[in-house]
């Protein structure tokens, strides 16, 4: 870890101004410590935000929920709306890591999490993300857990979070505060950006804009919701493949159906094709190979990771099973 | 760095490089070695320790964030000759081996099973809008964040299961 | 000067079932325990030692070359580094078990990436951590070398080749073979405290808290790597947080810690970072291993052919021992078996809990699955069926086996009556299969001292410089102490992990509890003599507990017969004929029920039992224990083991706890374990085996063999990952 000035933000408006002269927000620090170690990540500066008034869970006054970005995972996930309302949120949170980086991780640095690649992670081996130009160790190396959708010749990393992915299927929005002090809101699909030529560029966000909160719109009435995550081991393990799916029946048809994808592409995964498929038809196994098709259309494996590709199809296959058979209940 | 600690109730003033994470504060500069350092990089849950009540990875954080704050390590839970029901709990059972993550897997059990009496729900809870109940799954999925590889597993479930039992 | 007790013959005796204090087996709580649940056992990098500075271990970037530090100087000059060090003497890899020697050393050469070629010593450890992570390493003169077993030099190993009647007519006749190639990945040990070592000298004498299994070795592969006389060595090492194999041998940071001490003038810690341990400690081989079972219509095998490809680093001498139980697990008249070694460029491989049995077993038992299935017999009476009578090769006598026990035994507990047929059981989106397997693995006795003192005021103490890596060496030697001399378990107390103590046989290959344990009863057999001489009746007449003697219907206390004195002896015992005399191995046998998700392809272990006998059990509780240890990694062999390689330069890709999946506690199911009673006169005067490795040795395959009879998918390339499982679904 190399040295670094740590200060403590005050107000948010403290904090932007702090991050002026350049500065690395430190919240949970779960990700930023691990690679800090590794000299993955390298701040000069760390502007500790932990003392701010970003806990809160708000109701919204058109139904929805304002989340603070500092809601630690646990209280997010622990939350009896969330869990009434936005269950797959919940769920997500739960399938994701320990009960012990639930309680310090945040609901922003959760979306701000770093790849898991473990090339990005090795300073002795070449990655673009890490270092720009240097080239992409993973796509002839042991890419297993790498991406098949999104991804760019100069590189295949998979973004990490499960919480993104749920926050995904919800059309959930993150509030900003930038430096000068001008606020925006972005969905999450404005958020991230993909690879292309630039795979360091992960998100929109401009040196020292800060996440205060993310936005979920008001619950969706008469549909199930559900999160599915495969993994390596049964638990305390990154999603191979991971859905997150919200899907309504009306007289025998599909009236709702919103899919988000994770360990799969660089982002959290949508895409409108899949959805606007499956509303209006009938549940059946040949309508969700179709979905299947669509959203693996482009879909390219590396080696290691091809098998990411139909186990998306038969996860997905079985999520819309589940949730069309749940409804229909 | 100047960080105030109160650790087991006592405080302590440390004069500190920033980059010291918590875990190193307690086991370089205070001496209290319980909590473990595994692979530093919140992967094991050795180095489990209660903040202000909850459990964290003491490895992923830095002792300068936690300034003012209240810890708890398992120095403070219990001592050879005052054991709490879950050490004596995990002696009975034999619900450790080596020893090595011993510590960080009762700093979490002490800590789980306060999540569980406030109702949190698990990746392993049918319902989540319900309260949980003390099952096999439910305390294997909530102590998955604490690695043991002498493979305590079965034992350590069930020094959690009985302690809670006899509590109740 | 004591006598050496050499095992020439069988100890019928079984002197220890005369003894009355009730110890020896009971499921005693370790004696450690308040300490380890308190945080207060000291390991390795816990010492609280004056004035100690911090050292951090630096990693060759690629597998070949000459290594050279381009900006040495301005690391030396970083804020708060003290040296740079790049000794000769740093190792190259860890001490294989039982070297006793230095390995190969010296950091100006990269032999695999992740090697350790350098420490940098600082005042505290932030300061050396980021001095460390400053080092540019480069590697000239690089040379294209071969990192996997594909395209590297393979040696065959002639030693390990058999040729017994003709397997090849044999497998033409049968009326039923099998013939497949299974592979098994890298494993690694993975202890819970990576390795770390605190040097401290005091003038020319080393004093060394290290985290080791095996200390009287590694005192003398210390000094010799340091090229001093291992009388100025002293390891300490009385709590190691887990070996399974990586801590047997001397390993890098000891070395750079020792040499850093000196360097710097006071002592120094080095601790590996975990990814150190994964990248530059020890790995068990990959395997490569083909099978072939030639069997009658009955199921009667009438031969078996097991050939091994295993790989090691250039130099080193060890390969994995992938045939051990297959010489004698089945009866067989053909025998033909052949083992290949090929050099690669990745670190180190050495012993990883049960060599040779864990991944030799496991896939053998995997291809008698698939000759159960071929014949359409009971896998269980496929085994039955194939016990032989004595060993199938040298035709020596086994010295107890309760094989065919365990597996009527085993099969009754798990309820394997009520298996399903292949894919016949589903419970919603799950496919239920029920799967077994042998256990089997050699059994050792090894040399060691103990020295036991009596005192008048009824206690004993027990030492050596054996460790307790959570074997449970602490609870069992108090045990076998307290029986022999008749004392409370509280009264004795157990000194170990310290080599100013008798040398023992170490933990390691199972060998420790019994070859330990002999020496403490020993020890005490011979204090039993003096107390016997004293009061002038025959050792065989005294019944000696809680601290008093019975003898001619007389009792007398211990101070009342010991006056002042304290009687101290010394147990030392050697193997003797009964290693060669007989086939001398514990038996096993696990069932286990597993869940295959039949979209996704997971698999989840629902139940799983074993059943072992391994003589005489010395405490239950433990035991138990170690057998749960041992099934758990099979769970991790089965599932998710494997130390993933980059393809170019061999590096451990995996190299941290989030992607090297060892089991975490939601993998594994409230497993269950049967010990069944067994004396083994041969093994040693205690008629105990060892048990630490036993539940490992086949228990993957158990799970694998579930997951054919849930899905119908045969998965020969372990572990089964999902991706494998659905790509035959």
């Amino acid at each position: 870890m190399r040295p670094f000035d740590y200060s403590r933000a005050s107000s948010t408006a403290d904090a932007a101004q702090q991050a002026a002269g350049g500065g690395t927000f430190i919240a949970g620090g779960t990700n930023l410590l691990d690679l800090m170690k590794l000299e993955v990540m390298a701040p000069d500066k760390l502007i500790d935000i932990n003392r701010l008034d970003l806990s809160q869970i708000e109701e919204t006054s058109d139904g929805g929920l304002r989340i603070g970005a500092l809601v630690s995972n646990s209280d997010l996930a622990n939350d009896t709306r969330v869990r009434r309302d936005w269950p797959v949120l919940s769920r997500a949170l739960l399938a994701g890591a320990s009960g012990q980086l639930r309680n310090k991780a945040t609901t922003g640095g959760n979306l701000l999490q770093r790849t898991r690649c473990l090339y990005f992670y090795d300073r002795a081996t070449p990655c673009n993300k890490r270092d720009p130009g240097s080239g992409c160790a993973a796509r002839e190396g042991f890419n297993r857990i790498l991406a098949v959708l999104g991804t760019s010749e100069h590189c295949i990393a998979t973004h990490p979070s499960d919480m993104a992915v749920a926050m995904r299927v919800l059309d959930a929005e993150v509030e900003t505060l930038k430096q000068d002090g001008e606020t925006r809101r972005l969905t999450l699909d404005a958020l991230y950006l993909l690879p292309g030529d630039h795979p360091e560029r992960e998100t929109v966000l401009e040196p020292g804009e800060l996440i205060t909160a993310v936005v979920l719109p008001a619950p969706i009435k008469d549909a199930q919701q559900t999160y599915r995550k495969v993994r390596d081991r049964a638990s305390y393990a990154f999603a191979l493949v991971s859905v997150a799916g919200i899907v309504g029946l009306k007289d025998g048809r599909i009236s709702h159906a919103d899919l988000a994808f994770g360990g799969l592409a660089p982002k959290p995964w949508r895409n409108a094709e899949v959805e606007e498929l499956l509303i209006g038809e009938t549940p059946s196994e040949t309508l969700f190979d179709k979905a299947a098709d669509i959203l693996l259309a482009e879909a390219q494996g590396y080696g290691a990771n091809d098998f990411k590709i139909p186990l998306a199809r038969r996860t997905l296959v079985s999520v819309l099973n589940e949730l069309t058979k749940e409804a229909s209940a | 760095m100047k960080t105030e600690l109160t650790i087991n109730g006592t405080q302590h003033k440390l004069e500190l490089d920033p980059r010291t994470t918590l875990l190193d504060a307690l086991r370089h500069h205070l001496g209290l070695t319980g909590s473990k350092k595994g692979c530093d990089h919140g992967q094991c849950g050795a180095c489990t320790v209660m903040v202000n009540g909850r459990r964290i990875n003491s490895c992923l954080t830095l002792a300068c964030m936690h300034d003012g704050d209240e810890i708890t390590t398992i120095e403070g839970i219990g001592q050879p000759d005052n054991l709490s029901p879950l050490q004596q709990a995990f002696i009975s059972q034999d619900g450790f081996q080596c020893g090595y993550c011993t510590p960080g897997q009762i700093c979490s059990a002490t800590a789980m099973l306060e999540e569980i009496a406030e109702g949190w729900p698990s990746h392993a809870t049918e319902d989540i809008n319900d309260r949980p109940s003390l099952t096999v799954d439910e305390i294997a999925e909530r102590m998955s964040g604490n690695l043991c590889r002498c493979a305590a597993y079965p034992n350590i479930v069930e020094a959690i299961r009985k302690t809670a039992e006899e509590s109740a | 000067m004591t006598e050496v007790f050499k095992m020439d013959a069988p100890a019928t005796d079984r002197r220890l079932d005369d003894m009355v204090q009730g110890l020896v087996g009971a499921p005693l709580d370790r004696p450690e325990g308040p300490l380890k649940v308190t945080g207060q056992a000291t390991y390795a990098n816990e010492w609280q030692v004056e004035n100690m500075a911090h050292g951090v271990m630096v990693r060759a970037p690629g597998p070949s070359g000459r290594v050279v530090l381009s900006n040495r100087d301005d690391v030396a000059a970083m804020p708060g580094v003290l040296a740079v060090i790049q000794d000769e003497r740093l190792l190259r890899n860890p001490a294989q078990g039982k070297a006793n020697e230095a390995p190969v050393q010296g950091p100006h050469h990269a032999a695999y990436m992740g090697q350790l070629i350098a420490v940098v010593v600082a005042e505290t450890f932030e300061q050396a951590r980021h001095a460390a992570q400053s080092v540019k390493v480069t590697l000239e003169n690089a040379e294209v070398v071969a990192v996997t077993s594909d395209t590297a030099a393979v040696e065959p190993q002639e030693s390990k080749t058999l040729d017994q009647g003709d397997l090849e007519t044999a497998m033409r006749e049968a009326a039923h073979t099998v013939d497949a190639t299974y592979t098994t990945p890298s494993h690694s040990s993975t202890p819970m405290e990576p390795h770390a070592s605190i040097a401290t000298w005091e003038g020319e004498d080393l004093i060394l808290r290290g985290s080791y299994q095996m200390l009287k070795y590694n005192r003398n592969e210390l000094a010799d790597s340091l090229g001093i006389h291992p009388d100025r060595v002293r390891m300490l090492a009385p709590y190691v947080g887990g070996g399974f194999g990586s801590k047997l041998g001397i390993a890098p940071e000891a070395v750079a810690a020792a040499i850093a001490a000196r360097e710097v003038g006071r002592p120094v810690s080095v601790a590996l970072h975990r990814q150190q341990v994964y990248e530059a400690t020890m790995r068990r081989s990959d395997t490569r291993q083909r099978i072939r079972l030639a069997a009658d219509a009955e199921g009667r095998l009438i031969g078996l052919g097991h050939d091994a490809l295993v790989s090691n680093l250039p130099g080193e001498t060890f390969a994995e021992p992938v045939l051990q139980a297959s010489h004698f697990l089945y009866a067989g008249a053909n025998r033909k078996m052949s083992m290949d070694l090929a050099r690669v460029h990745r670190l180190c491989c050495g012993s990883v809990r049960a060599p040779g049995e864990a991944v030799g077993v496991t896939v053998f038992e995997s291809a008698m699955d698939e000759l159960a299935q071929q014949i359409g017999m009971d896998p269980v009476e496929l085994r039955r069926r194939n016990i032989p009578d004595k060993d199938p090769e040298s035709g020596k006598p086994f010295s107890s086996r309760r094989f065919e026990d365990a597996l009527d035994s085993g099969a009754k507990i798990f309820g394997w009556a009520d298996r399903p047929g292949v894919k016949e059981r589903r419970e919603g989106e799950w496919l239920i299969g029920y799967g077994m397997a042998s256990a089997a693995r050699v059994n050792v006795l090894m040399e060691s001292q103990a020295r036991v003192t009596l005192t008048p005021q009824g206690t004993a103490r027990v030492e050596t410089d054996m460790t307790d890596i959570g074997t449970g060496t602490y609870a069992i030697l108090g045990q076998i102490a307290g029986d022999m001399l008749g004392l409370p378990r509280d009264a004795v107390e157990v000194v170990l992990g310290d080599t100013s103590l008798p040398p023992a046989a170490g933990s390691g290959g199972s060998w420790g509890a019994s070859s330990s344990g002999t020496s403490v009863y020993l020890a005490c057999q011979a204090i039993r003599q003096q107390l016997a001489e004293r009061l002038e009746v025959s050792e065989n007449d005294l019944t000696l507990k809680d601290g008093r003697a019975t003898f001619d219907n007389q009792t007398r206390g211990l101070a009342d017969i010991l006056q002042n004195d304290e009687i101290v002896k010394l147990g030392h015992v050697e193997a003797g004929e009964t290693s060669e005399a007989v086939r001398q191995a514990t038996f096993g046998a696990y069932f286990a029920e597993v869940a295959v998700h039949a979209a996704t392809g997971e698999t989840r272990v629902r139940r799983m039992h074993g059943t072992f006998a391994a003589g005489r059990i010395l405490n239950a509780k433990t035991a138990r224990s170690q057998c749960l240890g041992g099934m758990t990694f099979g769970i991790g062999m089965a599932l998710t083991e494997e130390l993933a390689f980059d393809p170019r330069d061999g590096h451990v890709a995996n190299h941290n706890l989030a992607e090297y999946h060892i089991p975490v506690n939601a993998d594994v199911p409230q497993l269950t374990v049967e010990l069944l009673e067994e004396r083994d006169d041969w093994a040693n005067p205690m008629q105990a085996k060892g048990i630490g490795e036993l539940g490992i040795c086949g228990a993957g395959a158990a799970i694998l063999n579930a997951i054919y009879n849930a899905t119908g998918v045969r998965v020969r390339d372990y572990p089964a990952t999902l991706d494998k499982v659905i790509a035959g679904m």
